[in-house]
């Protein structure tokens, strides 16, 4: 592949600001900051589809038999959908590529000064499959029976056998986009891991790498040795459903209990691989905004270390009542809570940032404090979860339901909404809004809690998942009850709303927002030193030269607060 | 590598040589993926076997133990064959010696799989499908996805042949294509002895 490495970059500016038409710029791009808007404006535009269904169930839930505005009356099959393609597009076409591949692909170069990624062609390969996936999976709604309706985790049987999914063509397809979005991700993970491992910056040693390509680097790892089982399942699965195999099914010898454990084993590592990036994000913000050193950097990393690797043995707390055994029970709990302690090393190392700072109350800092509180929530409530015995009670209950939202929202779209407001000055050369950044942080955060908290009571009482209409179950069918249904829905909607002054500000920024300079929040990485927007090639007035770590905020020596990591001193410099 | 090379060779001070090249850490790093991906195959096939009374089934064909442990050593040599090119290339880069080692080792790999292919053809032929029970589907599962891997090493030992005959092939490059090859044989033999032996 070293052939493929894109030409020298004098050579490239040239050829870029004259001859290069729309379509070899912004469509087959091989700049890893194009592809990483590629993968940027795909995730944004599957999140409207996410959110989208989860009105129209939401609505079924609240108002159920009543016909859905926009979309009609609901029908048991299309709520399955709608659920099952709700999680699948929340979690590997919105997180996933927004998260890593779409920052991971923007800020990496950038961030460690270099001018693209390692391997180009294989990144611009990487988003092309990507984006097969996603029109794969949005192919499926429209085949006949709809799309696939076994839940995002595709238990079988039920996602085996057509007469029980009642979706013959969309389960497949479901499975054959997840393959391919994988597929493409191992690309990108290939390149993100090659690219920070070998093209740094000169002077960049280890320890001076922002921990948000720390983060990102530890999380392509988790996803590349834990996605080869939820593969390997994936193919089995197919086979069950199109050729006829039994490996899953118990009438003929398989194991149903066997997708659990590949799924799982997958699954569980891979939420840790989108809160990383989200976590080095909020890092990256928040010292920048609280104007101090993050603390315990090396504390940090060892924590992310720690976790990466205890990732992989807590997969079965997912089938306490799968019929584990419960001696396996016990040692799955006891992992579970162990990888508590990383998270709250993590947490508490960003409080004691935060400790003492001259913080800044921008959108990014908003956004990036929200974080921590949201998902403590979501983390202290896992805590319950784990535990085998309290698991029993609530398992697929509203109540675990809730939890990973509070988790995965603030993950997917909290860090998400932090990353733009922060490095959109670097993206687009103008800065956001900054009154309608607060109307829309305030509108959102708060719908937020008002969806979720209800859905904690409701689960707590017993409330159970993947239900179509509550009405035929008395216990469950309680004027109270549907209140909080109702309220929990309406607060979506609301939450749905508030993305609006998002959207505008967002488009009439890209035109006619306040212009940025370099270095608009005074920053020490080295992305702040290109031009806001970098041309081709990110570093026209040549590569930066590294001195210290990213973090030199408030240094007694200096005049200015900030000390960026390009800038000689009067210290040795480190090599 | 070429920021490497790009930023700081004017400055007359040293290149900055990464420790593993690019093309050899990227391959690693997919063959990690690669082993997981083999592991849960594996993992999945023992936990259904382990669970069965009569392994093989009754009424199901044998698989051919003699003629693939021949198959083997075809497999197995190819490595050596791509060592030797890859010492050679080493030596006198796009010498006589280095083509046809490297055409040694692409015949070995492709008489494998057709050996493997006509096996196949018989297996079928005696009622051994992927229907026809566990012991099949998981036979043409797990050596069905090694075949495809060989298949894929073959066409990128060609794509390296081509490489070589036209003087463009770096060591980066062989060096990782080599990688891959060794990867499918080193794979072999654990599942010849898990899927034929016992």
């Amino acid at each position: 592949m070293a052939e493929v490495a894109t030409a020298d970059v004098a050579h490239d500016d040239h050829h870029h600001e004259h001859e290069e038409s729309f379509w070899s710029k912004y469509v087959f791009s091989t700049d890893h900051k194009i592809i990483g808007f590629q993968y940027m404006f795909t995730g944004i535009a599957m999140a409207l589809i996410g959110g989208y269904f989860a009105y129209v169930f939401r609505m079924q839930l609240a108002f159920p038999g009543s016909s859905v505005p926009f979309f009609g009356l609901v029908s048991p099959a299309a709520y399955n959908s709608l659920v099952t393609n709700h999680g699948t597009i929340m979690i590997f076409w919105v997180a996933m590529p927004v998260l890593i591949a779409a920052m991971g692909n923007f800020l990496i170069p950038l961030m460690i000064g270099c001018d693209d990624m390692v391997f180009p062609r294989v990144n611009r390969l990487s988003y092309q499959i990507f984006l097969l996936s996603a029109i794969v999976l949005i192919a499926s709604f429209f085949v006949p029976g709809g799309g696939f309706g076994g839940a995002w985790t595709a238990y079988p049987p039920l996602s085996a056998m057509a007469k029980y999914n009642a979706t013959p063509f969309g389960a497949p397809m479901w499975l054959i986009a997840v393959t391919l979005e994988i597929v493409a991700f191992l690309l990108g993970g290939i390149n993100f891991i090659t690219t920070v491992m070998n093209a740094r910056a000169k002077g960049m040693r280890m320890y001076d790498i922002p921990i948000v390509i720390w983060m990102i680097v530890i999380a392509s790892m988790l996803f590349m040795a834990s996605v080869g089982p939820l593969v390997a399942g994936a193919v089995m699965l197919l086979f069950d459903q199109t050729l006829g195999t039994t490996f899953f099914d118990a009438s003929a010898g398989g194991d149903p209990v066997l997708w659990q454990h590949l799924f799982w084993f997958f699954g569980h590592p891979e939420v840790y691989v989108v809160l990383l990036p989200a976590m080095g994000i909020v890092a990256e913000v928040m010292c920048t905004f609280a104007r101090k050193k993050l603390f315990a950097y090396k504390m940090i990393l060892y924590a992310t270390i720690g976790l990466g690797i205890l990732s992989f043995f807590v997969w079965a707390h997912h089938q306490f009542i799968s019929g584990v055994d419960p001696r396996a029970a016990y040692l799955f709990t006891t992992t579970t809570l162990l990888i508590s302690i990383p998270v709250a090393i993590m947490l508490f190392a960003y409080i004691a940032t935060l400790y003492g700072g001259s913080i800044q109350f921008t959108t990014a800092m908003l956004f990036a404090l929200s974080f921590l509180a949201e998902f403590l929530i979501g983390g202290v409530t896992g805590i319950w979860l784990g535990s085998s015995g309290v698991d029993i009670y609530l398992h697929d209950t509203y109540f675990v339901l809730a939890h990973f939202h509070y988790t995965f929202f603030p993950i997917a779209i909290i860090g998400t909404y932090t990353a733009i407001y922060y490095w959109f000055p670097k993206m687009f050369g103008r800065k956001m809004n900054e009154t309608w950044g607060k109307i829309h942080f305030w509108g959102t955060i708060i719908s937020f809690n008002c969806i979720f908290i209800p859905l904690f009571v409701l689960g707590a009482a017993g409330q159970h998942r993947r239900i179509y209409n509550y009405q035929h179950f008395p216990d469950l069918a309680g004027a109270d009850m549907q209140d909080m249904r109702v309220f929990a829905t309406i607060s979506l909607v609301v939450m749905l709303l508030f993305q609006i002054p998002f959207i505008i500000n967002f488009i009439v920024s890209l035109k006619y927002g306040e212009k940025a300079d370099k270095n608009p929040w005074k920053a020490n990485t080295l992305e702040w030193v290109a031009p806001s927007p970098p041309p081709h090639g990110n570093f026209p007035d040549g590569f930066p030269e590294v001195y210290r770590g990213p973090y030199e905020f408030a240094h007694p020596d200096r005049e200015d607060d900030y000390w960026p990591q390009n800038e000689p001193g009067n210290q040795k410099p480190k090599t | 590598m070429r920021y490497a090379e790009a930023s700081y060779s004017g400055e007359g001070a040293l290149k900055r040589q990464p420790p593993i090249a690019n093309s050899v850490l990227g391959m690693i790093l997919f063959i990690m993926t690669e082993l997981m991906f083999f592991a849960a195959l594996v993992s999945a096939f023992l936990i259904i076997k382990s669970s069965v009374e009569a392994w093989p089934p009754e009424g199901q064909p044998r698989l051919p133990v003699f003629v693939t442990a021949i198959n083997s050593v075809f497999l197995l040599s190819s490595a050596v064959t791509l060592f030797l090119a890859n010492r050679s290339f080493r030596q006198d880069a796009y010498g006589d010696p280095t083509l046809k080692l490297l055409k040694a080792t692409l015949y070995l790999g492709i008489l494998f799989v057709a050996i493997q292919g006509f096996e196949w053809a018989r297996l079928i032929s005696y009622g051994l499908t992927m229907t026809s029970s566990q012991y099949g589907a998981f036979f043409y599962l797990i050596i069905g996805t090694h075949a495809l891997h060989a298949i894929g090493a073959i066409i990128g030992l060609v794509w390296l042949y081509r490489l070589m005959k036209e003087r463009r092939l770096k060591q980066q490059t062989f060096s990782a294509g080599q990688i891959f090859w060794y990867f499918v044989v080193g794979l072999w033999p654990i599942l010849y002895v898990l899927v034929y032996l016992t």
